[in-house]
């Protein structure tokens, strides 16, 4: 063995070099973390993005709800009554419509959270000093959401008629509300949890896993090489995407299976509605995923890659679709966000056909939707896709 | 869009034979010009021109990172040149890829079949991707021909280095192609394996389909039928192998003595004119030059010097690369492998 020279000092192995080799592995790792743009990105517009959600969007007595009346009267007293209820800023009137089964429509296909039902005669019983009956009936899948509502109606009382009630009828104005509020909660009358969040969470599973299935589909076969094989066979980009979805759309209907068995016998969810319809929309929705996390794994450079990328979808998607917090809650520019992303079209889907017995018509538009989105996203994603390693 | 989709539209077997190359077409199975490809504003292939005829074993040798591998990609259709033209099979490269695909079999030089699935799953699914008919039982008939019949059901992912590359070979075979395209397809693995799979590619061209191999071994361009020697994106030669050995006019001596004073020796060659090329071989140091006195003077001179014994040699098709490769502006080391970095790297992989 040779002799060492003398101007190497081998360095001991001790505790006195632990900070130089600490400070080896952390400038790695900067240098590492400067590098990876997206996890940059994280850290950045992560904070800032639940920050605007939660301090800007989410609203927990959201107000604006659409509202349908339904009006049988025609006096002065039912229009400021109308009007009052309008002017709580707590629903917008939507609709007005004249058949009760039109309301019906309405509030099952979900297009409006509440309808409010005013008896013929309301304005003379009023007068007479007979309370008249006013009908509230709200949709109650999402409890959270007409609570604050309801209380601000109850409250309207006395301030309603300051000027319709005068003269005689100016005593009406100080006995407790000169008409009577019925609140019906329709749907979940006793306004349990776990019958909004179950049909949710058939939603919410749904997006996170089928989104990893197919977001790490192209990423992996890259990492692997086994793209590269695949890329040198006759394969289309079409075929290639559509045998990569395709297997985990029964995946998705397993889970649809699970949930909603455990979710009837332990939380006795119903389904009201029909089966088939539910289970074409929820073929939509999954597919539509399946192909935004196979649109994420053409533009993911890596695996890590492609589950930053699909943080960054379903984060969105959980806070402002609905299932957490009330979607009439969230200012117009959330709202906007919250139509483009399919779990807010799903839920709607999903609540209407379980628990209020909503059928295809009902919910053909939010399945148009889903529909869309599912296409747009995979014409992305054929585009997208390399078919050569340029 | 890339050139795939663009060749997509025509699916018939309508094969591009241009007036001039009516002729050509069928005598040559590769043809190609002025091929050209840049990654990342460095141009990699510097305008490559390649004729292959049918039935040829024909060898692409060259270092690591000359070009090989993205010229067998562009042929291809892996890559699309930016500029250069010709044809594959008689497909235009740039247009038809997508019927270059379904006639060519193309082994990686990354193992590229999935290390999850099994030796007959990886098969099958090869030959339902080539749409061929009973796949399964085309998969198993191939993989007992080539001798995989006991590793049937293993993993592909657990099989050593030469069974992968068996397993390789017969999946880029299945569908019967014309073109075999094996992109370094002994990089690590052992004499053996290499030995058998040399006997393959020979059966294959023996039954007429045209092979293209990229090595960096040298022993394994003597068994092909023709050679290009590729470096830095353009080819230095190209022939027979006896020819390109002719053509080098290299002579060589093999010196041998303590190993002290041929170290000392080797280093002081390096600015030695006459000396071209000094590398060890074994307990000798081996000098080849071109200049037959020169070199024979100076080895003669040296030796008497230093006490060392010299004897003529024959120079090796390595000396003649490594020839090539200075003469082409590079200035090669004292090492024995063209790459032996990337060698070591291989087989440790």
């Amino acid at each position: 063995m040779k002799a060492q020279p003398a101007h190497i000092r081998r360095p001991p192995a001790g505790r006195s070099t632990f900070f130089k080799r600490l400070w080896a592995m952390i400038v790695k790792e900067f240098i590492q973390l400067k590098r990876d743009r997206l996890t940059l990105a994280m850290i950045v517009v992560i904070p800032l993005m639940e920050l605007l959600v939660f301090g800007y969007a989410i609203n927990m007595t959201p107000r604006h709800l659409p509202l349908a009346v339904l009006s049988a009267d025609d006096s002065d007293l039912a229009r400021d009554f109308i009007a009052a209820v309008r002017n709580t800023g707590y629903f917008d009137i939507r609709a007005e419509v004249t058949t009760e089964a039109e309301a019906e429509r309405l509030i099952r296909s979900g297009r409006v959270i509440a309808l409010l039902q005013i008896p013929p005669g309301f304005g003379r019983k009023l007068r007479r000093g007979v309370r008249p009956q006013v009908l509230l009936v709200t949709d109650a899948t999402d409890p959270v959401t007409t609570s604050g509502a309801v209380s601000a109606i109850t409250a309207l009382g006395p301030r309603v008629f300051p000027r319709a009630l005068r003269g005689p009828h100016r005593d009406l104005l100080y006995k407790p509300p000169p008409f009577e509020l019925i609140v019906q909660k329709r749907y979940n009358p006793a306004g349990k949890t776990a019958i909004n969040i179950v049909p949710g969470l058939i939603g919410v599973i749904l997006t996170m896993t089928m989104l990893v299935f197919t977001g790490l589909a192209v990423t992996r076969e890259v990492e692997r090489g086994t793209m590269e094989a695949l890329l040198a066979t006759p394969l289309r980009p079409v075929e290639i995407m559509l045998g990569k979805i395709a297997p985990y759309i029964i995946v998705g209907f397993v889970q649809l299976a699970i949930i909603m068995s455990a979710g009837r016998l332990l939380f006795g969810v119903p389904l009201f509605g029909p089966p088939a319809v539910l289970l074409l929309f929820t073929l939509i929705f999954i597919a539509a995923n399946l192909a935004m996390g196979y649109t994420i794994s053409t533009i993911a450079r890596n695996q890590l890659q492609a589950v930053q990328m699909s943080f960054f979808f379903f984060l969105p998607s959980i806070l402002m679709s609905g299932f957490m917090f009330p979607f009439h809650g969230m200012p117009l520019w959330a709202r906007v966000i919250g139509e483009m992303l399919p779990l807010t079209h799903y839920l709607r889907i999903v609540r209407g056909i379980m628990l209020k017995g909503a059928g295809f018509a009902d919910l053909a538009r939010e399945g148009f939707a889903l529909l869309v989105f599912m296409l747009a996203v995979m014409i992305i994603a054929v585009l997208r896709f390399r078919c050569t390693l340029d | 869009m890339t050139a795939d989709t663009a060749a997509s539209g025509k699916e018939g077997d309508a094969r591009a034979e241009g007036p001039a190359d009516a002729a050509g077409a069928a005598e040559y199975v590769i043809d190609v010009r002025n091929l050209r490809k840049s990654f990342a504003g460095r141009e990699v292939v510097h305008g490559i021109a390649l004729k292959v005829r049918r039935g040829e074993i024909y060898g692409f040798l060259g270092p690591n990172g000359s070009g090989k591998t993205t010229t067998i990609r562009m042929l291809c259709g892996l890559l699309t040149p930016d500029a250069g033209e010709g044809h594959c099979l008689g497909y235009d490269i740039l247009r038809e890829s997508r019927q270059i695909k379904l006639h060519v079999g193309y082994m990686t030089q990354q193992f590229s079949l999935y290390a999850d699935l099994t030796v007959l799953e990886n098969l099958a699914f090869m030959a339902r991707v080539h749409g061929m008919p009973q796949p399964l039982a085309l998969a198993r008939k191939k993989a007992e021909e080539m001798g995989l019949a006991d590793r049937m059901h293993q993993l592909a992912g657990t099989l050593s280095g030469g069974w992968k590359q068996r397993l390789a070979l017969t999946a880029c075979t299945l569908h019967e192609p014309e073109l075999l395209l094996l992109d370094e397809p002994t990089a690590g693995v052992d004499p053996r394996a290499r030995r058998d799979f040399w006997n393959s590619i020979h059966a294959l061209a023996a039954k007429g389909v045209t092979v293209l191999v990229s090595t960096h071994y040298m022993d394994e361009a003597e068994r092909c039928h023709e050679l290009a020697y590729i470096y830095n994106g353009r080819i230095l030669a190209r022939g027979p192998v006896r020819r390109i050995m002719a053509e080098s006019g290299l002579f060589a001596y093999a010196v041998s003595g303590p190993q002290k004073r041929l170290e000392a020796l080797a280093e002081r060659l390096q600015k030695e004119n006459a000396v071209e090329i000094a590398t060890f071989r074994g307990e000798a140091l081996h000098l080849a030059g071109r200049d037959r006195e020169r070199l024979q003077a100076t080895v003669k001179e040296i030796c008497a010097h230093n006490d060392l014994s010299c004897q003529p040699a024959e120079p090796t098709l390595e000396d003649v690369f490594i020839h090539f490769m200075n003469t082409a502006g590079g200035r090669a080391q004292i090492t024995g492998a063209i790459a032996p970095d990337e060698k070591a790297r291989e087989a440790g992989s």
